[in-house]
């Protein structure tokens, strides 16, 4: 518990999170309306058009967790962190525990509030958050951010480096998962068990919160076999191994 | 007491820190010396566990610092003033290290005071000069009322009321029965802050002596005379088996002090003019000692005398 309270001082006593925080909110929000204010006959709006946003303030999280880690190297504070709690895995868990958890309220907050500014912009519209699909597709955007923030954490470990950390997430978030589908053969396969296009099955399943829209006017569905729930554990899963490996190898680095 | 046994530390094919033994014991103020580049700020983090070293081991009050119970409140360790976050307070910088060895947040607030910080103990720590922040560091080294104390390299850039507040501070930690070790690359820093030495070199060890030791050693003291009656003199000083060297317009005597040789020159009946000990400069005691130990070698003796030459005659 002391730990926990030492990392959330360090992390609200600059403003960075601060800041990350608004732009998650504004840009997901923001984007949110666009699409929930221009829905029509043909694109009607539903509970997963509420969420299409999403990725951006993922994107920002990621940006906001990977820099609460690269930071302490950049200005040397993970030496003292390390002098003050020698045991580095304690002191690393924690922080990774304090980062994951504002994640996840910023998550719960953004999800929620692109919920809320699609009832203002659509009253008549089908949003009622009635079937599990419906609550996980609004609810579990929280989730994702936490889960995704460890991830980020375990990069930053690993890389050390803002910029490094940041692109090498951004790039693989945004792109090398989507790219590898355009492999020959083995492409679609190795696609299905990538972690962000899982995380993805999580929040959508199969498309039943997406109600009457189109299937081709939404986002694309994830392409995983795996149910929303083992989809959730698989994307846990993978962020957990990451953050051993990154644990690790702070370890036996030098600091 | 800090206890280094065997201490190494390799970095590819350089041996940065080679096989350290040597002991600082409590109530002192023990001088860590060695050129740039001798392996002292390596040596520190290894002792705080910072860095894993490639053989040996540092104990301090007998326990490793990983096995160490709230590390901060045995040992407070200046080894870097930057290592602060520039957008944090320096109130909130202290703030998380208290709580993480339990301290509490009252000595927060003493410890600013103590080095006269509190009135901007609110202010962002990257907004402070050089010397602000060497504060803040001692103040966060001062935090856990630790037994031990390091500090790397604690003057580098400050002003002159700087060095002085930080030199009478180490004496006072000293004076208070506590364990105080403090590297530096120079040696009349040292001289005046320390009695102990633990001198390095290349990353051996050279010398652990008392400071006067070291300095006594190091300068080859001789005694500078000037007499009418060199001739005779010289005859009856080489009798006494000193060792004589010609200088300017006078000898230079080595192997006896200055009361001999006022008693031999009154002895002989010879006049002089000038009889004064010559104590060689804490710096080229240094040089001497730790001769070819420097990693980065300046040829500084030729540099130093084409320098020289234009003026000297």
């Amino acid at each position: 518990m002391t730990l926990l309270a030492v990392e959330r001082i360090k992390l609200l006593s600059t403003r960075s999170p601060w800041w990350c925080a608004i732009v998650a909110l504004v840009v997901t929000t923001g984007f949110t309306a666009l699409i929930v204010g221009n829905a029509s006959e043909d694109f009607p709006a539903t509970v997963a058009t509420t969420q299409f946003g999403y990725n951006f303030g993922l994107a920002v999280i990621m940006v906001l967790a990977a820099l609460a880690i690269t930071t302490e190297y950049r200005f040397g504070t993970i030496r003292t962190t390390f002098q003050a709690v020698p045991n580095r895995g304690a002191a690393l868990v924690a922080k990774t525990t304090v980062i994951g958890l504002l994640a996840l309220v910023i998550g719960e907050i953004t999800a929620f509030a692109c919920y809320g500014i699609s009832l203002l912009l659509q009253p008549e519209a089908d949003l009622a958050l009635n079937s599990t699909a419906d609550w996980i597709n609004v609810a579990g955007v929280g989730v994702l951010y936490g889960l995704a923030a460890v991830i980020a954490v375990a990069v930053g470990i690993l890389v050390r480096h803002s910029a490094g950390a940041i692109s090498l997430l951004m790039i693989y978030s945004l792109a090398v998962e989507g790219l590898v589908q355009l492999i020959p053969n083995i492409g679609d396969d190795i696609y299905k068990w990538l972690p962000f296009n899982v995380a993805n099955k999580f929040l959508m399943g199969d498309g039943t919160s997406n109600g009457s829209r189109a299937a081709d006017a939404g986002m694309p569905l994830s392409t995983s076999p795996l149910s929303p729930g083992w989809a959730l554990a698989y994307f846990a899963a993978f962020a957990a191994v990451l953050l051993a490996a990154a644990v690790v190898t702070a370890k036996k680095r030098d600091a | 007491m800090i206890e280094a046994q065997g201490l190494t530390k390799r970095y590819g094919k350089t041996l940065a820190v080679d096989n350290l033994t040597f002991s600082v014991t409590p109530g002192k103020v023990t001088g860590f010396l060695g050129p740039n580049g001798a392996g002292k700020s390596t040596s520190m983090r290894m002792m705080l566990g910072l860095d894993n070293p490639t053989a040996g081991q540092v104990r301090i009050g007998g326990k490793r610092y990983h096995d160490l119970d709230h590390p901060l409140r045995t040992v407070g360790a200046l080894l870097d003033a930057r290592w602060v976050h520039p957008n944090r307070s320096a109130k909130a910088h202290l703030a998380w290290m208290a709580k993480s060895n339990k301290i509490s947040p009252r000595r927060v607030d003493e410890v600013l005071d103590i080095v006269g910080l509190s009135s901007v103990a609110n202010k962002r720590a990257g907004g402070f000069s050089l010397g602000m922040s060497q504060r803040l560091g001692i103040a966060a080294a001062l935090l856990g009322d630790p037994e031990v104390l390091l500090f790397d390299e604690p003057v580098n850039g400050l002003d002159p009321e700087g060095i002085l507040w930080i030199r009478k501070f180490m004496h006072r930690l000293a004076s208070e029965g506590r364990t105080v070790f403090v590297s530096s690359h120079l040696l009349s820093e040292m001289a005046l802050t320390a009695t102990e030495l633990v001198v390095i070199g290349k990353g051996k060890l050279i010398s652990q002596t008392t400071t006067d030791d070291f300095v006594a050693r190091a300068s080859e003291n001789s005694v500078k005379v000037r007499s009418p009656q060199l001739a005779v003199l010289r005859g009856a000083l080489e009798g006494a088996s000193a060792t004589i060297t010609d200088s300017d317009d006078g000898i230079l005597v080595s192997g006896l002090d200055s009361d001999k040789i006022g008693e031999i020159a009154m002895e002989q009946g010879a006049v002089l003019h000038e009889l004064s000990p010559q104590r060689g400069s804490l710096e080229q005691a240094f040089m001497q000692i730790t001769g070819d130990s420097v990693e980065y070698h300046a040829d500084l003796e030729t540099e130093a005398q084409q320098a020289l030459a234009p003026t000297a005659n």
